[in-house]
């Protein structure tokens, strides 16, 4: 049974008819696929802040709540609400669209990537003042 | 033969959930590897799409305790300062103390040059670690969202894919740097 009209997947692999799915629309697919980027990119960003900025790191450091993790706390805990929460608001707006899924994963690979760049120590520490 | 409260901690961190970590990629990878059309039958595909969503749920999970573990309990017994500024209390030591940590132990150069240890393999894998449960999370909720249409999207499939060993690599950074830097400064 020909069900998944829309992206033709039963023509591709025909032993999903049977499977009888439902089409979906790929908002959803790249709100995943960005908002890892988004995730990653701000946890470059962060790092990267809190050793240029004593007023970053400190703020940074709060998030702790004294238990002794120092700005890591905050950089990787804000990093994260921003990523679920780029997902969760990324997710709803899309719910039933379709988006170019390849265009969201350049996007997500290119913000992780930079993200990643921002982790690294020689990168980051090069901001120290 | 006993371990203290912080080795069972940090045998908990690493190597137990890192072993899980790896055991659940290494099954995610080759389930979603050999996903492709005319390679599994219908009722082949209800199993292995239910064993790719334990696989890559576990792996999500995982990687969510591992960093929580890690920058929570452990990273706070490492890093934090007992020694005087000068490291006094390190010197001549071949392994930190009550009264020279991990950090301070690495930072004082007391048993080689180790300064490079904490500058360049902690501040690295302290950062890059959490990129592992961030990718591992979209991958999996993809590999949940589109379940059996991945066979027929081989871009897609690709893409998780990638996603997939990008989280790998940024665990197995963070864990080899950690066993590295445990052996020299291990956490007791």
């Amino acid at each position: 049974m020909t069900t998944t009209t829309g992206h033709h997947d039963d023509e591709v692999a025909p032993e999903l008819a049977a499977l009888d799915l439902p089409d979906k629309p790929d908002g959803p697919g790249a709100a995943m696929m960005i908002s890892a980027g988004i995730g990653i990119f701000m946890l470059g960003l962060f790092t990267v802040l809190a050793e240029a900025s004593t007023g970053v790191k400190d703020w940074l450091q709060k998030w702790e709540w004294g238990v002794g993790v120092g700005p890591l706390a905050g950089k990787t805990t804000v990093a994260t609400l921003i990523y679920f929460l780029s997902l969760a608001v990324l997710w709803a707006v899309w719910r039933n669209k379709e988006i170019n899924v390849k265009t969201a994963f350049y996007i997500g690979f290119g913000l992780g990537v930079l993200g990643a760049i921002g982790t690294y120590p020689a990168f980051f520490q090069a901001f120290a003042p | 033969m006993e371990l203290t409260n912080r080795e069972t901690w940090a045998v908990i961190h690493g190597l137990v959930l890192g072993t899980i970590y790896l055991l659940s990629f290494g099954g995610a990878l080759a389930g979603l590897w050999s996903l492709r059309p005319g390679l599994i039958t219908t009722a082949g595909i209800k199993e292995r799409m239910t064993r790719l969503y334990v696989g890559f749920g576990v792996m999500a999970v995982t990687a969510w305790l591992t960093v929580v573990t890690g920058t929570w309990i452990v990273y706070p017994w490492y890093r934090v300062k007992l020694a005087d500024p000068d490291f006094a209390q390190c010197a001549g030591l071949e392994k930190p103390t009550a009264a020279c940590s991990p950090r301070d132990f690495l930072l004082s150069n007391a048993s080689g040059d180790t300064k490079e240890w904490h500058h360049w393999g902690m501040e690295w894998k302290e950062h890059v670690a959490w990129a592992a449960p961030i990718l591992a999370t979209s991958a999996f909720l993809l590999v949940l969202y589109y379940g059996p249409r991945l066979i027929s999207r081989n871009w897609l499939r690709m893409a998780v894919i990638v996603m997939l060993v990008a989280s790998f690599l940024g665990a197995a950074v963070a864990g080899a740097l950690g066993a590295f830097i445990n052996k020299i400064a291990p956490i007791s």
